[in-house]
């Protein structure tokens, strides 16, 4: 099912392992914390913004529970829903941690992820659209590198996204209030926080429909068999020039 | 893309049942329940042992302050006391004390007070703001005199659950003696409803609503939660499942 380009090109080393290691673990605690956040969310599909909100206050978004296909436990159980976001938070949460210290370290975060002089140009910028938006993928050594759209959602899911998720989520927490009272005060109340929180997670179950999408027209196996064991076949482009 | 959405969801639904099933294996559950151990040592160890809940200001109290759990206990010994304006309502404290207490709600409105504006959070994600007044915990078991070896507060209520099992919460000793931690008997400058616990409920303002017990009748103190109850030390807790800290 894998459309390999007619010509196989090389195969490399791409990913490191603390990256493999750390996308595996996100996509289950992900997973996890998607759907029993959603069995949590039912328990009032209501959201605020400030510091309270209740039935009598305005809300300003209102929902249907959700179904019980998107939810963990599948029946309405707001205790066990609790129980598994709250054990793979922690977890989730330490795994960032360690995953942007190491990738500091490393200097992953420099060599593939910074932008580069000239990236982020509007006509650099502009031509990675167009490209995108007619599915002409790089091949060859461009291939290998990150391109500016990709290097702007890692970096937004990595350093934006997934500790807004986080802070937010610590922000709900009664005890975590009395403890860093400032965590409230950074994102406008309890209720604000709440309703951040919501959005980050969607924001998140966005970044993963496009980034299923765009491994489906790049040739899942490949870039499966890449987050698997590492090993990377480089795409070579169809007119037949080798490198 | 039809293949792709009907993968994606035979995915999560196969993710789904597995999960289910294996959140009924004990060691698994029991696995995924001790995450609360883990939630009140953190928690513990970032806050001071009496850092306070925030507090706010009269403008930000909610227009409508949400009632919680029970309406009304509606049993006739609660409507018995409620008709006499809680004149005959007592409030015992025993246990593991030196001298239990029989506590009228005159005698506990002449006690030293505490005014606080706390914001109260449902564990089901709701919050609302309001001023409680109230005698501190602390004052009532300096007066019984609480023994060595009392670990726990326990709080038996006047409403009934269901099956003649009445509503129940317990709280360790770092809670109990909290500044925060009163028995209120007035909600906005008014005597507490009958909606929000009249004539007296707790206030243990960092943990979550279904720790603020109402209709208090009794106060106990005990040296182990394993006898009240089902031993997991709170009515949601023993027949709901829901964590004995409720900080997070």
């Amino acid at each position: 099912m894998d459309s390999l380009p007619d010509i196989a090109g090389p195969i490399v080393k791409r990913h490191r392992l603390s990256t493999r290691l750390w996308h595996w673990l996100n996509a289950l605690l992900l997973y996890i914390l998607f759907a029993s956040g959603l069995g949590i969310f039912n328990a009032h599909p209501r959201l605020y913004w400030g510091q309270y909100g209740a039935n009598f206050d305005r809300a300003w978004l209102e929902l249907e529970r959700f179904g019980s296909w998107w939810t963990l436990p599948a029946s309405y159980n707001l205790a066990l829903s609790r129980h598994w976001h709250l054990a793979a938070a922690p977890i989730f949460a330490f795994a960032l941690l360690a995953y942007m210290l190491w990738s500091l370290a490393n200097r992953h975060v420099f060599r593939d992820l910074a932008f580069r002089r000239g990236e982020l140009a509007p006509r650099h910028v502009w031509q990675d659209i167009r490209d995108h938006a007619r599915l002409r993928f790089p091949t060859g050594a461009a291939a290998l590198r990150y391109n500016v759209l990709q290097k702007a959602s890692y970096i937004g899911v990595i350093f934006v996204a997934l500790p807004l998720v986080i802070l937010t989520g610590l922000t709900m927490s009664p005890g975590m209030n009395a403890a860093w009272p400032w965590l409230v005060d950074l994102f406008g109340g309890r209720q604000s926080a709440r309703s951040l929180h919501f959005i980050a997670a969607f924001a998140l179950a966005a970044f993963f429909l496009v980034h299923i999408l765009m491994v489906l027209l790049a040739g899942p196996l490949n870039e499966i068999r890449a987050m698997i064991t590492g090993r990377y076949r480089v795409p070579q482009d169809k007119s037949g020039e080798r490198p | 893309m039809m293949f792709a959405r009907r993968a994606l969801l035979l995915g999560a639904t196969a993710a789904l049942t597995g999960c289910d099933r294996l959140a009924r294996n004990d060691q698994f559950r029991r696995a995924l329940f001790s995450a609360e151990n883990f939630h009140k040592w953190a928690q513990r160890s970032l806050m001071a042992r009496d850092a306070l809940a925030q507090e706010f200001r009269p403008d930000q109290i909610s227009p409508i302050f949400r009632a919680n759990g029970t309406a009304n206990p509606n049993t006739p010994a609660y409507k018995a006391i409620w008709r006499t304006g809680f004149a005959d309502w007592r409030l015992r404290v025993d246990g593991m004390v030196a001298r239990p207490l029989s506590l009228s709600l005159s005698q506990m409105h002449a006690l030293p007070h505490r005014e606080q504006i706390t914001r109260h959070d449902c564990v089901e994600g709701w919050s609302a703001i309001g001023k409680w007044r109230g005698v501190p915990l602390r004052t009532i078991l300096d007066a019984a005199g609480l023994r060595q070896d009392a670990r726990y507060i326990v709080f038996h209520c006047a409403d009934d659950m269901g099956g003649g099992r009445s509503y129940y919460e317990s709280i360790d000793l770092v809670d109990a003696f909290h500044p925060q931690t009163i028995l209120a008997f007035a909600l906005n400058d008014r005597p507490l409803s009958v909606a929000n616990g009249a004539p007296l409920r707790l206030r243990v303002e960092r943990q979550l609503g279904y720790k603020q017990a109402k209709y208090l009748m009794r106060i106990e103190a005990v040296d182990s939660i394993a006898n009240i109850g089902h031993g997991k030390g709170g009515f949601w807790e023993d027949y709901a499942g829901y964590d004995w800290y409720a900080g997070i």
